[in-house]
């Protein structure tokens, strides 16, 4: 059993060289954006001569290779350098941001999920029939609908008509955090549930023409035990690895919902950066984001192996 | 030995007496198909009836497309859709179990009726362990704890000849051979005690020696629990070593039924006989082989008359007017041929 698993370490390591390749990226790609972060920093009035001296002071005066390689020696000691606008760690930063990101997204994983198996279970066991057509039109809205645009009218309905949720922010105690965090989850949730839908949708009306479904009706089983028995873990298999992708992208997503939404999480301290052209932040963000993709890719095949006692990746590492 | 206690329980449990001198299963005029609009329906089998003995074992032999695996689902209930069945009567124990609720019925399935499938590699759910998927049905009919219900697999798995039983309730479905998998079918089949087993090829995806000892299984549990048995293949050899009783289908129809020895010693149909003569015996292996000119009909356009007759030697005009009707032609034995009193000749 544990044998099938081998393959996280391998994966970890083989994670590396990618971590270094994104280092790259991520710094070159900052340091072509236009704009100069002194400038930023001392404002319109600053004379070039100010401007230089904190070029100076910030190192953005030595060549761009020299300032890659003080990244990453930096890096490799857990520094990932001081906020240009805040003039405080980056990694304390990142710190505080992070949990509120990843709780973000989990709640919006757990939402997606909550809409996505009932509605693929009602379209699949009636396909063609009014309600698959009617669950069939609601993911080709929720593909079409753009995500900040979602979160904007679920504030306008929910928030402020309704006056159901808070407009904004995170709340201030652990039992306000789900709170305010459902209506930023629900639109992420709402924007992952179409491809979910469809990919489940698709694999339980093949599971339920299985043979091994037929034996289960011969054991008279039917309904909710049929389903969870012996049909929703078989029409997950193809739908972990969709979803798993789906996550990566939702990071993306969720750091323009972060703004629309004043959430203090990655996106917010990422775009805020991005507009102070604050270096070391945003390489920092950029960094946490490609390794989360990275871990998810690896949750994502250890679900799978979970799932599926067929699937043996540590095998195929090995060849 | 669990085994014993299972079957007692399903016994208690059983929602069908059966009744000395009635058939366990009856099958009376059941037409199958597609339902078309505005009455234009498609049947696929049409008018088969047989009756079936507690302890009998019937099979029902015919070629790919003859509606013999039809049938057997209709009466399990498993059709696959769009195909239902358009008239006629299943009773099990008396009981119609076409208009049965569905609820009721369902509680038939597994602890009187219970149904072996062609291929045990896509049979068995490939994410749950089988000793789980055997101790399903006891649990849901039997009222067993989960560990009871293990314990009972276990002990099934033991009885159907599978070595280290223990060890293998825990594999999956991929980790064990075509043979042992379908001796999973088995027990899972007989695990809450049916009266009625139904069989749907059993053996053909296995290999010929595989097959023999599966069978023997079969021929083994059913002997010894008084288990009746529905055994459908396309293979003559396994009915004739399974069964007593035969039916032959062609193009959705009963052609000839009766004693399996009889029907194989003297056929009464001409389509019976080119089946026999078209399969290899291995006891006389320099015996010509004949095999049937043409092909069956599409069930959508059936001739007139026999289906069999464009491809029959014994051929009349009557023959494509009006469907030979199956009558007695001999005590027990039953055949659908104008011209059955010219088919005497005796097989060796």
């Amino acid at each position: 059993m544990l044998d099938r698993f081998r393959f996280v370490p391998i994966r970890l390591l083989q994670s590396i060289p990618v971590v270094i390749g994104v280092t790259i990226v991520v710094f070159f790609m900052v340091h072509l954006l236009p704009g100069n972060p002194a400038l930023t920093i001392l404002g319109q009035t600053a004379t070039p001569e100010r401007v230089a001296a904190l070029n100076t002071q910030l190192g953005l005066d030595k060549p761009l290779w020299d300032q890659y390689f003080i990244f990453v020696g930096r890096l490799l000691h857990g520094d990932l350098g001081d906020s240009l606008t805040y003039q405080r760690p980056v990694f304390d930063l990142v710190f505080q941001a992070v949990p509120i990101t990843l709780s973000l997204l989990a709640f919006a994983l757990v939402l997606s999920l909550v809409i996505s198996v009932p509605l693929a279970a009602l379209a699949a066991t009636a396909p063609g029939r009014l309600r698959d057509l009617l669950v069939r039109v609601f993911t080709l809205i929720g593909q079409g609908m753009p995500q900040f645009w979602v979160g904007i009218m679920l504030i306008l309905l929910l928030a402020v008509k309704a006056r159901a949720f808070p407009v904004g922010g995170y709340g201030q105690t652990a039992a306000e955090h789900p709170y305010y965090l459902f209506l930023p989850a629900l639109t992420l949730a709402i924007a992952m549930s179409p491809t979910t839908i469809r990919s489940l949708r698709a694999s339980t009306i093949n599971v339920l023409g299985a043979d091994y479904v037929g034996t289960a009706r011969s054991k008279g089983a039917s309904g909710i035990s049929l389903f969870r028995g012996h049909v929703l873990r078989n029409a997950a298999i193809p739908t972990v690895s969709i979803i798993g992708v789906n996550l990566g992208y939702l990071v993306g997503g969720s750091l323009v919902i972060e703004k629309v939404f004043a959430i203090p999480g990655l996106g917010s301290l990422m775009i805020n950066a991005i507009f102070s052209r604050d270096f070391p932040t945003i390489q920092a963000v950029a960094l946490f984001v490609a390794l989360f993709v990275i871990v998810v890719g690896i949750l994502t095949d250890v679900v799978y192996t979970l799932i599926d006692p067929r699937v043996d990746l540590s095998s195929r590492e090995r060849a | 030995m669990p085994g014993a206690t299972a079957q007692t329980a399903a016994r208690r449990a059983s929602h069908v007496p059966v009744q000395p001198g009635v058939p366990l299963l009856s099958v009376q005029d059941l037409t199958i198909g597609i339902r078309g609009s505005a009455g234009r329906s498609v049947a696929i089998v049409e008018g088969v009836s047989f009756d079936v003995a507690p302890g009998q074992r019937m099979g029902i032999v015919g070629e790919s497309g003859s509606g013999k695996s039809l049938t057997l689902r209709a009466i399990a209930g498993l059709l696959p859709k769009p195909v239902e069945v358009l008239s006629g009567r299943v009773e099990y124990g008396g009981a119609d179990l076409l208009t049965m609720p569905a609820k009721k019925r369902r509680t038939l399935m597994g602890p009187e009726i219970a149904m072996i499938f062609q291929e045990p590699m896509t049979a068995l759910n490939p994410v749950v362990r089988v000793g789980d998927q055997i101790a399903e049905g006891p649990r849901r009919h039997l009222g067993m704890s989960a560990k009871e219900a293990g314990e009972l697999a276990v002990s099934m798995m033991a009885r159907t000849g599978i070595p280290d039983p223990r060890r293998r309730a825990r594999a999956y479905p991929h980790e064990l051979s075509g043979g042992l998998r379908q001796r999973i079918m088995i027990a899972m089949a007989v695990s809450c005690g049916p009266r009625l087993l139904l069989c749907d090829e059993p053996t053909t995806a296995l290999d010929v020696t595989v097959q023999l000892q599966v069978l023997r299984l079969l021929e083994r549990l059913c002997s010894d629990t008084g288990t009746s048995l529905v055994f459908v293949t396309h293979d003559l050899a396994v009915i004739n070593q399974t069964c007593s009783e035969l039916a032959v289908m062609y193009a959705g129809h009963i052609v000839e039924s009766g004693r399996v020895a009889e029907v194989f010693r003297q056929p009464r149909h001409p389509y019976t006989r080119g089946l026999l003569e078209s399969a290899p015996d291995f006891d006389r292996p320099d015996r010509e082989l004949i095999p049937i000119p043409g092909f069956p009909p599409n069930v959508a356009d059936r001739p007139a008359g026999c289906p069999f007759a464009p491809r029959c030697g014994y051929v009349r005009d009557h023959c494509t007017e009006a469907m030979p009707p199956l009558a007695e032609v001999a005590p027990g034995r039953l055949s659908a041929c104008y011209e059955s009193d010219r088919l005497t000749e005796v097989l060796a």
